[in-house]
């Protein structure tokens, strides 16, 4: 492996360097491969697999074969340090994912995010002292994945800890010049960083400075930002530690280190521009967090909301040809998908159609509502996307509403002055029915005035959706 | 102008692969359909802890025979990175499997 077998750029290679940068090539078609394959519901689990066998090809061969520039092979010693770590972070990440509730899954994904993006930082962190004063293009992405991997890092810990309830919003008016001084505080010290023309070794300080101050701009920058809008910045955190493993890849001209982290970035990005335009919301308005209590229009007059009991209900489903759920966040926080397959279940044995209409916002990450109902055993052929049900939404005879608001909210057709006026639903007041299941008479988590429920076609059936659920199936399995 | 020419001649290489890999993202990633977006997530999100090759790089060759802040942050990286990595893998598998078992019982 060692034996020297030609020149490249006047720099002499052996054949293990030559096995190295063709298993980095294996590793990136893997990579591009897997997350084709990721996006085919056939195919995704085969996706992931190689994936990840791309990442442990790309481990191994990089332990056993790399070599300094001073051409040394890593020392056994070493080896058993990288095994040691990597031995204790392989460990707890497995328990972790195997132990995690579906419902959490978002916590989870922001806190694995959170992990990577903190890997990338101390990277950059370790390898600013090394370059070379005046090496402007390794300089910039040092500091620039230092800056990307830190925000990424403390803004994916803020918004984990907003998903599991331990830290709350801060909405206070000034806090969004704060965020643009920070920022621009922040980009002056990296680019004074890179352009100075200083020893990087000798500047260390500024380096820890740089990293404070990334860290910082990451918590300010997601503490503003409303649990509804969970989706997008989940999303656009993801892109950031993507970006900043690319960056990193520079460091050390590993292709398949830019590549990885490009996709990530690219993917990450798109979640986060689907899950704006599934708001109707620009990036920047998502950031600067201007949603919410905003001005009301005048009272609409109809203001009753009339309730149904629940022999009427069971009697309702029962006897109805074509029922579609449209489930929300709030059936997730009851813990009710379980019982929602039941009473699919056993409604279809009525010979009632069933399906579930999923806006691409429901739950609090891109998807999440798909994989709460994937685990409760709901075939994933029966979850119809928004845009495919709407134009069926007349021959519905009852639409179900489980703890979602929003998302069926009619003001975002026909209320230029409604906050959410503009923003695409799921078209619940065209069915011939529709059953609202809901705590209680309060408004969404946007707090907008809904008129779905006070429409004459609506029916409110209050109580927590778990119990409810449960109630309707002993009813509608007694006719 | 000239030194934003200079920058781009001389960085050819990475600004080329970036180029295409972003193209590239967005080629392969765009027609997802919405009942993957979590898993497609979170297995994208393992792929990211692509930075542990940083980790084993930078320990792999920090020198042992002294205690020093780097070998302890170098380790740090590696742990994370790897718990990024594996725990992402991990959790992606378990939510597809679930999705298959549906598949089958349908």
């Amino acid at each position: 492996m060692n034996n020297l077998i030609g020149t490249f750029n006047g720099l002499q290679f052996s054949s293990g360097d030559a096995l190295l940068e063709l298993s980095y090539l294996a590793a990136a078609l893997l990579f591009v491969f897997g997350l084709k394959l990721l996006s085919h519901p056939e195919t995704a689990r085969r996706g992931n697999l190689l994936a990840a066998g791309g990442m442990l090809l790309a481990m191994v061969t990089t332990a056993l074969l790399h070599k300094n520039d001073a051409g040394q092979a890593i020392p056994l010693a070493n080896l058993l340090v990288i095994i040691l770590a990597i031995g204790v972070g392989a460990v707890t990440g497995w328990i972790i994912a195997l132990r995690v509730q579906m419902t959490a899954m978002p916590q989870l994904v922001s806190f694995y995010n959170a992990t990577g993006g903190l890997a990338s930082a101390l990277v950059a962190l370790l390898e600013f002292p090394k370059a070379q004063a005046g090496d402007t293009g390794s300089l910039l992405v040092t500091i620039l994945g230092l800056i990307i991997g830190a925000v990424a890092f403390s803004g994916s810990m803020i918004a984990y800890g907003k998903l599991d309830g331990k830290v709350q919003d801060i909405r206070v008016g000034y806090l969004k010049y704060v965020n643009i001084i920070l920022l621009a505080l922040t980009l002056s010290v990296g680019t004074f960083l890179i352009f100075s023309g200083e020893t990087p070794a000798g500047q260390v300080g500024v380096i820890w400075l740089l990293f404070a101050l990334s860290l910082l701009y990451g918590v300010l920058f997601v503490m503003p930002i409303g649990g509804a809008d969970m989706p997008v910045v989940i999303s656009l955190l993801n892109a950031f530690t993507g970006v900043a493993a690319a960056m990193a890849g520079y460091i050390y001209h590993n292709q398949a280190m830019i590549l990885g982290g490009i996709l990530v970035g690219s993917a990450g990005m798109i979640l986060t521009i689907l899950m704006c335009k599934a708001m109707n919301r620009s990036l920047l308005n998502v950031i600067v967090g201007a949603f919410g209590g905003a001005g009301q229009t005048a009272d609409h007059e109809n203001g009753i909301m009339k309730e149904i009991s629940l022999s009427d209900a069971a009697v309702l489903l029962n006897y109805s040809q074509k029922v579609v759920v449209i489930p929300g966040y709030g059936l997730a926080v009851a813990q009710a998908q379980h019982l929602v397959h039941e009473l699919d279940q056993l409604l279809e044995s009525r010979d009632v159609n069933v399906r579930y209409a999923i806006h691409p916002v429901a739950g609090r990450m891109p998807g999440h509502m798909n994989v709460l109902l994937a685990e409760a055993d709901v075939p994933y052929d029966k979850l119809v996307e928004m845009d495919d049900i709407n134009p069926d939404m007349t021959n519905i005879d009852v639409a179900i509403v489980i703890g979602a608001n929003d998302v069926v909210n009619p003001a975002a057709i026909d209320d230029p002055a409604s906050p959410i006026y503009g923003m695409p639903i799921i078209n619940a007041h065209q069915a011939k029915n529709i059953i609202v299941m809901k705590r209680g008479a309060g408004k969404g988590y946007a707090g907008i005035e809904n008129f779905l429920f006070f429409n004459n076609k609506t029916r409110m059936f209050y109580g927590n959706a778990k119990d409810s659920i449960q109630k309707l199936v002993s009813e509608i399995k007694s006719l | 102008m000239e030194q934003i020419l200079h920058f781009f001649f001389t960085y050819k290489e990475p600004v080329f692969i970036i180029a295409l890999s972003i193209f590239l993202g967005i080629e392969v990633i765009s027609n997802v359909p919405a009942v993957l977006h979590t898993p497609l997530m979170s297995g994208a999100n393992a792929i990211s802890g692509v930075i542990i090759i940083g980790g084993i790089i930078l320990v792999g060759h920090a020198d042992l025979s002294r205690f020093s802040g780097e070998l302890v942050l170098g380790v740090l990286a590696l742990i994370f990175g790897t718990l990024n990595v594996v725990g992402g893998f991990a959790v992606t598998d378990r939510m597809l499997e679930m999705f298959k078992k549906k598949k089958k019982a349908n």
